[in-house]
């Protein structure tokens, strides 16, 4: 155990980063270097992923739970399956764990087929999302629950739990029972009885789902933390958009059993691959038209309810005529009187009037809703970077929406 | 608690309503057993003296008094004849609670792990022996394991007796009529916690490296604690008690105390002997009732 593990985990993710076609991501988590890995990891071939999923389907019934899924999950990633609730992504996670077997496809872990592995001899953990505490034990014997199945020694494992229980802050409760402890501790219990084992990979299922908004966001930032100090996988299922982004170096996006999209949180934003992405991360105005024209990198779609819109071609050129033009709404800027004409001309600048009908102040941000002459309602997110409304948009006031090429995101439809 | 806060809401009667309830139906009831259990066999209507009557005046009442003996307890407790019943019906109780137990169990598991809509269908199948009278289901049984019954029929049949086996009047048919009776009363608490039981906790323990026994050990068999205290409740104070079964499927020679109760009653026509038997018994039902609650008590004092 230690420094080769250490280095292969290394080896491995930046191997992976080298062949995917994944943009770097500015915004993503800082390259720290993880401290000697914990866990042995066996060695892999350098283009071999920790975990490999080829092809996998579940069905219940006739309805396809998971519908051919495929992914490739590299040793220390923190990646999360992302989706509404039914579109696959708990029964995905429930067949790395081993609790559902696949009806087609294979599960590599460290390029051995585990499907029909059980999951007690599965080198895999998870987390539950109402946590699964064992309600007629302590703190210390749910932590040491997996310690003594695998015949740890007594002492180490009065060792490692201590260790678990420093790890997630729970020293001086290791005697308490689940039902006296609040919800957060709950969740600590939980994570520390799944890490105890120093498992290859771990899974948590909606983690954070029970706990109120504050709490969620601090738990966040700690998982994260405790990743990369332990330079350990984990893969977490979430139906919030919002902690796939800030907890994940990558994320899949499930939906009716498929994944979508696989991408890093600024890409998946910026550059969704279809429109039901685009509308389930984040909001998004969108406009349907037909491309007219190519101009160079440029796309013009004219559409019914925005006019002409020039739009940057995306990386995987438009086949169809019928598309749809995306644009988050903090892209779409608000003026008195739009930017000076001859510049709009140069930089292609898309140019649309209407009328503010709706202004939401939400602290940090301002929503605006502006009502189109054509009748389209779009929104707008404006940042408040002063403390004074100057810039502020009053009701009725005529205004100007702009938006430059690269806004746009174009999508097939 | 004050008359008046007692019935100052309806709510308040509701919670009192349990102790009237005791009172009338168990209290004074067992009162009239004791005072019967105190006093002499007699020739008379009723069979026993001394009576109660207020006409007679403050005095009788008091002659009367200094008329109970605790004459029949000490009879129980000297006569082989009780003491053996008294010893048979708990042997008979903890065996035949223990394997109801090994049989209700795995039942009761298998019904919770159905698919939901079977285990509406399960529940009916295990209720519905309810349907029929209970002497109808043991005189059944008589016929099935008669000198000619089904059970002799099918063994000569496949040739695995040679000859008709003698099943009626033996401890073994009575074993069997027991446990065939209590079943349902060890099937449905045990049941009824099992399918509360989050299934994600056996998930979980499987995830940490238990294997299936170890899961059930550790896991499904601590959490059915409850239910099992339950149904061994439901099943072995009844049992004690039991009389048709015994009377009706075990050989004669050795009763068990509702047995023995009812000889004193209906028999010997002697009412006393009789009340002393069923408040010794009473007394000793006591005690695992109150070992649980004193469980109970510690599993909540822990918490």
């Amino acid at each position: 155990m230690g420094g080769p593990a250490g280095n292969m985990a290394e080896e491995a993710q930046d191997n992976g980063a080298a062949t995917e076609p994944v943009k770097p991501e500015p915004h993503a988590l800082d390259p720290v270097k993880p401290e000697p890995a914990r866990l042995a990891l066996p060695a892999l071939p350098d283009d071999m992923p920790l975990l490999r999923i080829e092809g996998v389907v579940k069905k219940f019934g006739s309805f396809r739970a998971v519908d051919g899924v495929s992914l490739d999950i590299r040793a220390g990633e923190f990646f999360a399956l992302l989706g509404p609730s039914g579109c696959g992504k708990t029964t995905l996670l429930r067949m790395l764990a081993g609790f559902e077997t696949p009806d087609e496809g294979r599960i590599l872990l460290s390029g051995r087929d585990i499907v029909q592995v059980l999951p007690h001899e599965r080198p895999v953990n998870m987390m539950f999302q109402n946590y699964a505490l064992f309600p007629h034990l302590s703190v210390r014997d749910n932590i040491a629950f997996g310690l003594k199945r695998a015949n740890m020694p007594r002492a180490d494992i009065a060792a490692r739990v201590a260790e678990m229980v420093a790890l997630v802050k729970l020293e001086g409760l290791e005697k308490r029972r689940p039902e006296q402890l609040s919800g957060g501790q709950k969740q600590r219990v939980a994570l520390a009885r799944s890490l105890a084992r120093r498992p290859q990979v771990l899974l948590l299922d909606e983690p954070l789902a029970a706990l109120d908004k504050k709490l969620r966001e601090s738990t966040q930032w700690e998982l994260m933390e405790l990743q990369r100090r332990l330079g350990m996988t984990f893969i977490i299922v979430t139906h919030d958009q919002e902690e796939a982004m800030t907890v994940a170096s990558r994320i899949g996006v499930m939906d009716a059993g498929r994944l979508d999209q696989v991408a890093g949180p600024r890409e998946l934003y910026e550059a969704p691959r279809s429109r039901w992405i685009a509308e389930f991360v984040g909001d998004v105005n969108l406009f349907d038209g037909q491309v007219e024209s190519r101009e160079g990198p440029r796309l013009v779609v004219s559409t019914r309810e925005a006019g002409t819109i020039v739009a940057a071609e995306p990386r995987d050129p438009v086949t169809k005529a019928a598309v749809s033009v995306a644009i988050r709404p903090e892209k779409l800027k608000l003026s008195r009187r739009g930017p000076v004409s001859d510049a709009t001309a140069a930089r292609s600048i898309n140019r649309l009037e209407g009328v503010v009908t709706d202004v939401s102040y939400l602290g940090g941000l301002t929503t605006y809703k502006v009502k189109l002459d054509s009748g389209a309602v779009v929104r707008s997110s404006m940042a408040n970077t002063t403390r004074v409304d100057i810039d502020a948009y009053s009701l009725s006031q005529r205004v100007v929406v702009w938006f430059t090429p690269d806004d746009c995101v174009v999508l097939e439809q | 608690m004050s008359a008046r806060r007692i019935f100052a809401r309806p709510a308040r009667f509701g919670a009192i309503a349990p102790y009237v309830w005791m009172l009338l139906f168990f209290l004074v009831p067992f009162g009239f057993v004791l005072k019967i259990s105190l006093s002499q066999t007699a020739i008379a209507q009723p069979p026993y003296l001394p009576l109660f009557d207020p006409t007679e005046g403050w005095a009788a009442i008091k002659a009367a008094f200094a008329a109970l003996s605790l004459d029949n307890f000490r009879l129980i407790v000297s006569d082989d004849l009780y003491v053996l019943s008294y010893l048979r019906s708990l042997i008979v109780a903890v065996v035949s609670t223990a394997i109801l137990l090994l049989i209700g169990y795995p039942i009761a598991y298998g019904m919770a792990r159905l698919p939901r809509r079977w285990q509406a269908v399960a529940m009916i199948l295990v209720i519905v022996p309810f349907w029929t009278s209970f002497l109808i289901r043991i005189y059944a049984w008589i016929n099935i394991l008669q000198h000619d019954g089904l059970l002799n029929q099918i063994l000569l049949a496949l040739h695995l007796v040679s000859q008709p086996v003698v099943w009626l009047s033996t401890d073994s048919a009575m074993y069997l009529g027991i446990v065939y009776s209590y079943l349902p009363f060890m099937i449905l608490p045990l049941y009824a916690t099992l399918t509360k039981m989050e299934p994600a906790l056996e998930e979980a323990a499987a995830d940490l490296g238990a294997s299936p026994l170890h899961v059930f050990w550790l896991v499904t068999f601590p959490l059915s604690l409850p239910g099992v205290a339950a149904g061994v409740l439901l099943c072995f104070i009844p049992i004690v008690g039991e009389f048709v079964i015994p009377d009706l499927l075990a050989g004669s020679n050795s009763l068990m105390i509702g047995q023995t109760m009812w000889l004193e009653f209906f028999t010997n026509k002697d009412w006393p002997v009789a009340s002393a038997v069923a408040i010794v018994l009473l007394v000793l039902l006591l005690a695992p009732l109150l070992l649980y609650d004193r469980l109970q008590r510690r599993q909540l004092e822990a918490r």
